[in-house]
């Protein structure tokens, strides 16, 4: 899907003259879009205020504060005073989001009116959820969002979730250490090779080595390659897909990434996947002490605090990198994640001798109606109101919120440099990397969004972390992780998952 | 005289009882015969099948009970040695007593999540203040990560966090031993080593043995610790039962099969800690 600049720039002109008329009544009230005003829309501060939803309750389960849960809590204040209605914001531990809303699904009760969770829990959630009214789809802040985040909240076409917030993984660097001529000549004189950043996850893991264990920035404390998720069933099998993805996601082969569509046999143990778990081991060399222990905050607060050269996965360590106060503020860089000199041909049976790259669109925070909620147009307002152009402007801006770009819109890097400070260069190349990956890229990999999807990732972190504790070998851990797969889809039912990964096959391969 | 009335006494206990614990467990062992997950919900009948799939296909579940059995084991033993000897120390006379007792208690009284969440901190490799002392030294000790360190860290906070409650237990035991034997054992030339073996140790046998059990059952249950501490790992070093069940119900919604693995550890739990007392008894009290 080509980036529609006829959408763009209207929007862009929009956002820009707000943020010279951000001294509106709105932004005196509600000092959060101090830096915008007001931006007019369906879902705007001026619009909510003309609703009254006074005497009504609206409740939300929501992640706990900040991420993502201080934004929802924000926003519900802001709407209450707008529009009379009262709102119960309830906060839950990220692990336990899935079930606190599954349970009284499946008992047929409505507690919450909006639930908060993962994109990727769509097909166990939608029978539960109300599809987003076409009244909201057709919107204008809704055509501002990519196409691959409407892919995202949407299951066959139809939208279930309401986009809230876009993810991605990609390759975060200190761009004060890539480019430092001193450190380049350095790196040349003592390996051979040239110090960019890295195109293959082979080079990652070199130069992550070469600067791994030494004070390369003077301020009297060791520094170390990379940070990454590796802590079992801390989102660490989603790191485990994007070291993945270059390997496997052959454009080439189409009809699955994760599984054979056809024979629904699992490919997680084909050679693709077993050289990125080997590099990962490997990389455990090279992590901070106790890396391999880091969940999602850690890896935050190592690369955000200046402790590593390198990490990769959700936008929140580079927003938090950037935020003021941040001791590397305008020394970092965006990049798509590493790729492979060889990717795995699984019709063949044969290794490509051939350069891959292979964007993963991974699964975010997603927010979405429960079906049984009386209060139908109130939480889709709530939901509406809280993307709104203003209050996303000013989310993105705040790295704890969780709040990721996932609108054309964002990626305009004029609006980094004028709101946030950021540095020009790098401004720009965040945004082209992530429209690069959003709306470029034919050879995307999107989250395994099928029945009982904790089942295979739950089996896939128990496999990589074996692996990364040196338990079993990169081989017999995905092997087993195969073998439980295929257990786990003989359970569900074979054409059952078929039918729910056809759904992300199609949009992998281009169908759709 | 006609007693029936006294049926009419016993019904609301009856009825708690059945609500709170009958209930529970038979709806369990139902649950176990189901297939209730994420995508199934219901109470559907599968009769044994859950539990042919432990038996025969699940050795996660079983490596798990045996990492369980070697931390519940190692940390009741650390406790109850520690714990007897902290009431020994502030059962007698000395100064600052009643300051020592209450100290002795609070790690027992705080939040046991909490305090995993300090101690995680304390030993986090790279940025905790343990390691920053140690390195000192030279030593850099990976507490969490490493396959035998991370059970090491989970046995210290559970036993620092655990043993005022075998000290409470100990030292109620000791201030209700009587006197008499200890002025036999005194005018019969008992050094504090003797009177110790042969007087204070059998003495406290039956309370020893009850203040055991009850750690055992408690330790049995670990959980809290594993989650905030390792999530079970680095790999699956540190998963013990109950975290097991706990990823299988509520991380990947498998309730059925979580209550076959729920029951089929109550029964094994109530067999082991049977078999325990009786050892123990066998071991500590003599005729």
């Amino acid at each position: 899907m080509k980036l529609k600049l006829t959408s763009i720039i209207p929007l862009t002109v929009a956002l820009s003259t707000a943020s010279a008329a951000y001294a509106d009544k709105w932004s005196d009230m509600f000092p959060h879009i101090k830096n915008t005003g007001d931006i007019p829309g369906e879902c705007s501060y001026e619009s909510m205020s003309k609703k009254d939803y006074s005497g009504q309750k609206l409740t939300i389960n929501t992640h706990a504060v900040p991420v993502m849960g201080e934004p929802t809590a924000l926003h519900a204040e802001q709407f209450s005073k707008l529009t009379g209605a009262e709102v119960d914001v309830i906060h839950t531990p990220a692990g336990d989001l899935y079930s606190k809303a599954m349970v009284p699904f499946q008992a047929g009760q409505a507690p919450y009116d909006i639930v908060f969770g993962f994109s990727n829990f769509i097909r166990d959630w939608m029978q539960y959820l109300e599809p987003v009214p076409a009244k909201y789809v057709e919107m204008r802040q809704m055509k501002d969002v990519t196409q691959s985040h409407i892919d995202v909240a949407s299951w066959d076409g139809q939208m279930i979730q309401y986009p809230i917030d876009g993810d991605r993984h990609y390759l975060k660097y200190r761009k004060d250490v890539i480019d430092n001529p001193e450190y380049q000549a350095k790196y040349k004189a003592e390996t051979g090779k040239e110090l960019r950043v890295p195109q293959t996850w082979k080079e990652y893991a070199e130069i992550a080595s070469f600067f791994n264990g030494w004070d390369w920035d003077n301020d009297g404390e060791l520094e170390y390659g990379s940070a990454e998720v590796m802590k079992k069933d801390d989102l660490m099998y989603a790191a485990f897909y994007s070291r993945s993805v270059a390997y496997s996601k052959n454009p080439r082969t189409p009809g699955g990434f994760f599984f054979d569509l056809e024979t629904m046999e699992p490919l997680i143990n084909g050679p693709g996947f077993v050289e990125a778990l080997t590099d990962w081991v490997e990389a455990t060399k090279y992590v901070p002490p106790g890396g391999i222990n880091f969940g999602l905050g850690d890896e935050i607060n190592s690369f955000g605090g200046g402790q590593t050269l390198f990490s990769f996965s959700w936008d929140d360590a580079f927003v938090a990198a950037m935020e003021d106060g941040s001791p590397i503020k305008n020394k970092v860089g965006a990049a798509p994640l590493p790729g492979s000199d060889r990717v795995w041909n699984r019709v063949s049976g044969a290794w490509e001798e051939t350069y891959n790259q292979a964007p993963y669109i991974v699964w975010g925070w997603a927010a979405a109606v429960a079906k049984k909620s009386k209060n139908h147009e109130m939480a889709f307002d709530y939901l509406c109101f809280f993307a709104n152009d203003a209050n996303h402007q000013a989310d993105i801006a705040i790295g704890r919120f969780g709040v990721n770009p996932f609108k054309k819109s964002d990626f305009v890097p004029e609006i980094y440099v004028e709101r946030q400070g950021w540095d020009e260069q790098i401004a720009k190349e965040y945004s082209e990397t992530l429209i690069e990956m959003e709306e470029k890229s034919t050879n995307r990999v999107f989250p395994l969004r099928v029945p009982g999807v904790f089942q295979f990732n739950s089996a896939l972190a128990t496999g990589a972390a074996k692996a990364l504790a040196g338990q079993l070998s990169p081989q017999e851990a995905l092997d087993e992780v195969a073998d439980q797969w295929r257990k786990i889809t003989k359970r569900i039912g074979a054409d059952t998952i078929r039918e729910a990964y056809a759904v992300g096959v199609a949009l992998e391969d281009n169908l759709k | 005289m006609n007693f029936k009335h006294k049926y009419l006494f016993l019904f609301p206990g009856l009825l708690v009882l059945i609500g709170i614990l009958i209930f529970p467990v038979g709806f369990t062992v139902r649950l176990s015969m189901s297939s209730w997950d994420s995508f199934f919900p219901g109470l559907d009948y599968v009769g044994l099948e859950n539990y042919f799939r432990l038996f025969q296909d699940d050795s996660r579940f079983w490596e798990a009970f045996g990492r369980l059995s070697f931390l519940s084991v190692t940390t009741v033993t650390l406790q109850y040695v520690l714990g007897f000897a902290l009431a020994l120390m502030v059962w007698k006379d000395i100064a600052f007593k009643r300051f020592f007792r209450v100290l002795f208690l609070i790690p027992m009284m705080t939040t046991p999540v909490i305090m995993t969440v300090i101690w995680k901190t304390f030993f986090h490799e790279s940025l905790g203040p343990v390691n920053d002392f140690l390195n000192i030294f030279g030593w850099n000790p990976l507490w969490l990560s490493s396959e035998i360190l991370s059970k090491v860290t989970v046995i210290i906070v559970e036993v620092w966090q655990w043993t005022p409650f075998m000290f409470l237990l100990l030292l109620a035991g000791l201030l209700s031993l009587p006197k008499e034997p200890y002025l036999a054992a005194s005018i019969d030339g008992a050094g504090p080593y003797r009177t110790f073996i042969y007087v204070t140790f059998p003495l406290m046998a039956p309370i020893s043995i009850g203040a055991i059990i009850i750690r055992l059952i408690e330790a049995s249950k670990i959980m809290d610790t594993v989650y905030v501490l390792t999530s079970g790992g680095p790999g699956t070093a540190t998963e013990t039962s109950s975290f097991y069940i706990f990823i299988k119900g509520l991380r990947e919604f498998q309730f059925g099969y979580s209550a076959a693995l729920s029951f089929t550890y109550l029964i094994i739990m109530i067999i082991s800690l049977t078999i325990i007392a009786k050892v123990l008894v066998r071991l500590m009290i003599r005729e």
